[in-house]
C-alpha cells in the first residue's frame, strides 16, 4: 500500500520546549509558513518530565507578554537551600557561596508539562498544526542525500509485524525543513548523528537519569518558592548525582533524584538510590504524612557543548536536548532547548525566504547568549569525573573566581556505556525493602505513569543480537538492565533452571536509559504505536 | 438512515483516579481525558453502517462542559460527518443528559441513537435506558454485534448467561459493549479533516432542560487499601488458615 504524503513548509518532531518555541518563533517570522508538529504522546505534556525550576530568558523573547495570557508559571522562587548529606547528618553550604549559575532567585518552579500544553495553545492559535499520538518513526532521504521528511508509525501492526484489521498506514510528511526536536536521545536524531557524521570531532555524549515524584505533603511543612538541592548520600564520592525538591502550589513537592549515566558499578540501582535518598532524616520529615501523587523517569543530557553535535545538516535541524543543550551546572535545560528552537526558526526563515544555508544556523548559535552559556558551564561536568569533592572544589574555582572563562577545555573520555566494570570485581549493594509510606517498589511507581501499550504490537526495544543479554551481559556485568530501567522493563526470568531475558515492554515510560547504558549498545528503542507510553500530568 | 451517536469526555482509562483531599469528587486538573471507551465501539459501529450504505449521516453528539468538544472532535475524525456540542457546566447526571438528547433527537430526527453502555466514570448505565423512556422507542443495551435488517435491527446482547440475540425496530436505542467491533485509529488526513467539519454549539439553558443534579453527593472516598496476602508452603496450613484465621471454613 502506497503511504500518503502531506507537504508543508516545516516539520518539526517533537511537542518539548524546544520544538514548539521553533513552532511559535516560525509563525511569528512568517504567518505564511505552512508548520506540523509531531508528538509521539497521546496529548502534548504527556511525555515531559523535569523538575522544574524555570528560566524566563528565552521565554521573555519569544511571548514577552507571558504574564498577561495566563501562563502556568506562577510559583516564583523564594528560598533557596543547599544541602550536603551525609548518612545521618545533613550541612547546609550557604546560598551565597554558591556559584550564580546555581542561584535561582529571579526562577519559578513550574511543571514542564503544563508550559507545554500552554505554548502548544499558543502554538495553534498562530495556525501551527499539531498532530499528537503521531510518532515520526523514519526519516526520508532526498536523492542527494538531504532529508525530506519524517514518516510517521503505520498503525494497527500486531506483534508479528502483520497488518490487523484496524491497520491504518502512516504518512509521508515532506518539509522544506525538519526539525528534530525528540528531546534526550531522539531515536532518529540518534540516526542523523551517525548518518551525518554530526558529532565528529567532539567528546562522547554524557547522560543522567532523572527521576521524579509529586508528593502532596502537611501544610506545615510546605514552604511555596522553596528550593532545595543536595549532594552526598546515598552516592558515593565516584558516583555523580543529586537531588531537588521544589515547594510548588497546592501544597506539592517536587522531589527528583539525577544520577550520571557514567556510574561504575552495575550493582547500581539508580531507582533504588533514589528512593533510599528518600530516608535520609532531613527529606523524610518533609514527606512524611504527605502522599505521593506521581512518578516518572527520564535520561537527560549532561555533555555540554564539548558533546553537542553539530545541530545543522542538509534539510534538517537537530535542537534542544535532541542534541544536547542542556546547562548542567545550572541544571536547566528548558530555556536553552527554547532558545536552540527560536534560533532554529530564525535560521529557517533565512533560509526559505532568502535561500541561505541551513549552515547560517551555526553563525546564529555562536553569537547568541545560549552558546556563551554552554561554553561557560563546560568545565564543570567533567570536573566531577574527579569525584565530588575534587569537583566541587573546582567548580567552585572555574564559576566563582573565573566565571566559565578558564583557557582550557575538560574532555569527557568515555561513553556512558563504556564506564561498567565486571560485576565479580565491584561491591553488590543491599538496597533496603521499600516500606510502601516513603519508598516504592518499581510496579506500584509504574503504575502511577499511566503508561500504557496497545496490547499485540510490536516490541518496542530490539535486541540487536537476542542471545546477548544470557550470554555476556548476565555473565560480566550481572545484566544490568535489571536495575537501571527505572520501570522495571527488564527481567531475568529462571526457566527450568535456564535464564531468560523478558522484555515487559508495555511498562517502557519512554526514559531511553536502555538505549544509552547498555554496556554492548545492544538495545534499540524504536517508536511503539502512537500515544503509547506515559500519561504524565503535571510532571 | 441518520445515526445519532452519544458521546462522553471521561478521565483516561490509564490514568490512576485520585480522591480530592477533602472528599469533594476527583481530581480532574492535569490529567488526561479521553472519549469513554465504549462510546468509540458505537461510533466505529455507526461509521460502519454508513461505509456499508445503509446509513447516510453520522452525527456525533456531547453533553458538558467546552472541552467536551474535543471528544466530540475525535469522533469526526473517524468517520461521523457532524457534531454537536451541548455545554452544561458541572456534573451532568444520566437524567439531564437523555433529556438534553430527546431533544436533540427532536431536532434531528434520527433513525439509530447509539451510544456506550455505561461510561467509566460514574458507571451509571442508565441514559440510554432514560433516552428510550422518555423517547418511548424501543432499546437494546450492551450489544455485542449489530444486524440491520430492513426496519428491523437484530442485536447480539452481551448478558449474565452468555448472548441475548433480540430483535428491536426502528427507530432504536442501541448501547455498545466493547466486544462489539475494533474502533479504528484516527488517521492523520482524517484529523486534518475533522478539523473543517461543523461543530454546532449550543447550551442546554436553550433547550429547555434543567440539568440541575438531583442526587446530592456527600462524600468521595477512596476504597479501602488491601492487604498484602501471604505465602502459605502446604495445603494443610491453607486449610487451617481458612478455618482458623479467615473463618470461611
Amino acid at each position: 500500500m502506497s503511504r500518503e504524503t502531506m507537504q508543508y513548509d516545516v516539520v518539526i518532531v517533537g511537542g518539548g520546549p524546544s520544538g514548539l518555541s521553533t513552532a511559535i518563533r516560525l509563525k511569528q517570522l512568517n504567518s505564511n509558513l505552512s508548520i506540523c508538529l509531531l508528538e509521539k504522546a497521546s496529548e502534548i505534556g504527556a511525555h515531559i518530565l523535569s523538575g522544574n525550576v524555570f528560566e524566563t530568558k528565552a521565554l521573555d523573547e519569544l511571548i514577552p507578554n507571558w504574564k498577561e495570557l495566563n501562563s502556568p508559571i506562577k510559583t516564583k522562587v523564594t528560598k533557596e537551600k543547599f544541602l550536603f548529606l551525609g548518612k545521618t547528618k545533613s550541612f547546609s553550604w550557604p546560598t551565597w557561596l554558591l556559584p550564580s549559575v546555581q542561584q535561582n532567585h529571579k526562577n519559578y518552579i513550574i511543571s514542564l508539562a503544563n508550559l507545554c500544553r500552554w505554548l502548544a495553545e499558543q502554538a495553534e492559535a498562530l495556525g501551527v498544526e499539531i498532530f499528537p499520538g503521531f510518532p515520526a518513526s523514519e526519516v526520508l532521504y532526498n536523492d542527494d542525500g538531504s532529508v525530506k521528511g519524517v514518516a510517521t508509525q503505520d498503525m494497527g501492526i500486531d506483534k508479528e509485524g502483520k497488518k490487523k484489521d484496524s491497520f491504518e498506514p502512516g504518512i509521508d510528511l515532506v518539509g522544506k525543513v525538519t526539525v528534530f526536536a525528540e528531546g534526550c536521545r531522539g531515536h532518529l536524531g540518534k540516526k542523523l548523528i551517525e548518518k551525518f557524521n554530526l558529532n565528529n570531532g567532539k567528546d562522547p555524549q554524557q547522560y543522567g537519569i532523572g527521576f521524579k515524584e509529586i508528593w502532596e505533603i502537611d501544610e506545615k511543612n510546605h514552604e511555596e518558592g522553596l528550593v532545595m538541592h543536595t549532594a552526598g548520600w546515598p552516592l558515593d564520592n565516584q558516583t555523580y548525582g543529586g537531588s531537588f525538591i521544589y515547594h510548588a502550589e497546592n501544597k506539592q513537592v517536587f522531589l527528583g533524584y539525577v544520577i550520571g549515566l557514567d556510574y561504575k558499578n552495575p550493582h547500581l540501582s539508580p531507582f533504588d538510590e533514589f528512593q533510599r535518598f528518600k530516608t535520609h532524616k532531613a527529606i523524610k520529615k518533609i514527606i512524611e504524612g504527605g502522599k505521593r501523587i506521581s512518578y516518572g523517569a527520564r535520561a537527560l543530557i549532561e555533555g555540554g557543548i564539548q558533546s553537542l553535535p553539530k545541530m545543522f545538516m542538509p534539510g534538517a535541524l537537530l535542537i534542544g536536548c535532541d542534541a544536547g543543550t542542556l546547562n548542567m551546572p545550572k541544571i536547566k535545560g528548558s530555556h536553552t532547548a527554547m532558545k536552540s528552537g527560536m534560533i532554529a526558526a530564525e535560521s529557517i526563515n533565512d533560509h526559505i525566504l532568502s535561500g541561505k544555508d541551513l549552515s547560517i544556523f551555526e553563525e546564529k548559535f555562536k553569537k547568541s547568549w545560549l552558546y556563551e552559556e554552554l561554553y561557560k558551564a563546560r568545565n564543570v561536568k567533567p570536573s566531577f569525573s574527579w569525584g565530588l569533592i575534587l569537583g566541587i572544589i573546582f567548580t567552585g574555582i572555574d564559576q566563582i573566581l573565573f566565571r566559565g572563562r578558564l583557557p582550557f577545555t575538560l574532555k569527557h573520555k568515555h561513553a556512558d556505556h563504556e564506564t561498567l566494570k565486571p560485576a565479580n570485581q565491584m561491591p553488590k549493594i543491599n538496597y533496603p525493602k521499600p516500606d510502601n509510606i516513603i519508598t516504592f517498589d518499581k510496579t506500584s511507581s509504574v503504575y502511577l505513569t499511566g503508561t500504557n501499550h496497545t496490547e499485540n504490537q510490536p516490541v518496542h526495544l530490539q535486541l540487536k543480537d537476542p542471545n546477548l543479554p544470557i550470554s555476556y551481559t548476565l555473565e560480566q556485568f550481572d545484566e544490568p538492565a535489571q536495575r537501571y530501567c527505572p520501570a522495571g522493563v527488564y527481567e531475568i526470568q529462571k526457566e527450568n533452571n535456564i535464564n531468560k531475558f523478558v522484555i515487559n515492554s508495555q511498562n517502557c515510560i519512554h526514559c531511553k536509559t536502555c538505549d544509552i547504558k547498555e554496556p554492548s549498545q545492544n538495545i534499540i528503542w524504536v517508536t511503539p504505536e502512537g500515544g503509547g507510553g506515559p500519561k504524565y500530568g503535571n510532571m | 438512515m441518520k445515526i445519532l451517536v452519544a458521546v462522553k469526555r471521561v478521565i483516561d482509562y490509564n490514568v490512576q483516579i485520585r480522591v480530592k483531599e477533602d472528599g469533594s469528587g476527583i481530581v480532574t486538573e492535569n490529567v488526561k481525558m479521553s472519549t469513554n471507551p465504549p462510546d468509540d465501539n458505537a461510533i466505529e459501529e455507526a461509521v460502519k453502517i454508513k461505509e456499508s450504505g445503509k446509513a447516510s449521516e453520522v452525527i456525533a453528539v456531547s453533553v458538558g462542559e467546552e472541552k467536551a468538544q474535543e471528544t466530540v472532535r475525535k469522533a469526526l475524525a473517524v468517520g461521523a460527518d457532524r457534531g454537536i456540542l451541548v455545554k452544561v457546566d458541572g456534573i451532568v447526571e444520566p437524567l439531564a443528559v437523555s433529556k438534553v438528547l430527546q431533544k436533540i433527537v427532536e431536532k434531528e430526527k434520527p433513525d439509530l441513537v447509539f451510544m456506550g453502555k455505561q461510561a467509566i466514570d460514574d458507571d451509571c448505565n442508565q441514559t440510554g435506558q432514560m433516552l428510550a423512556a422518555l423517547l418511548n422507542w424501543p432499546q437494546a443495551t450492551f450489544a455485542s454485534k449489530i444486524e440491520l435488517k430492513d426496519k428491523l435491527l437484530e442485536v447480539t446482547r452481551e448478558v449474565d448467561e452468555g448472548l441475548e440475540i433480540i430483535e428491536v425496530n426502528i427507530p432504536a436505542i442501541v448501547t455498545c459493549d466493547l466486544r462489539l467491533n475494533e474502533p479504528r485509529y484516527a488517521s492523520l488526513p482524517n484529523i486534518m479533516k475533522a478539523k473543517k467539519k461543523p461543530i454546532e454549539q449550543i447550551n442546554a439553558s436553550d433547550l429547555g432542560v434543567d440539568t440541575k443534579p438531583r442526587i446530592e453527593q456527600i462524600k468521595v472516598e477512596e476504597p479501602p487499601k488491601r492487604k498484602a496476602g501471604i505465602k502459605v508452603a502446604t495445603v494443610e496450613e491453607l486449610v487451617q488458615k481458612l478455618k482458623n484465621e479467615a473463618k470461611v471454613i
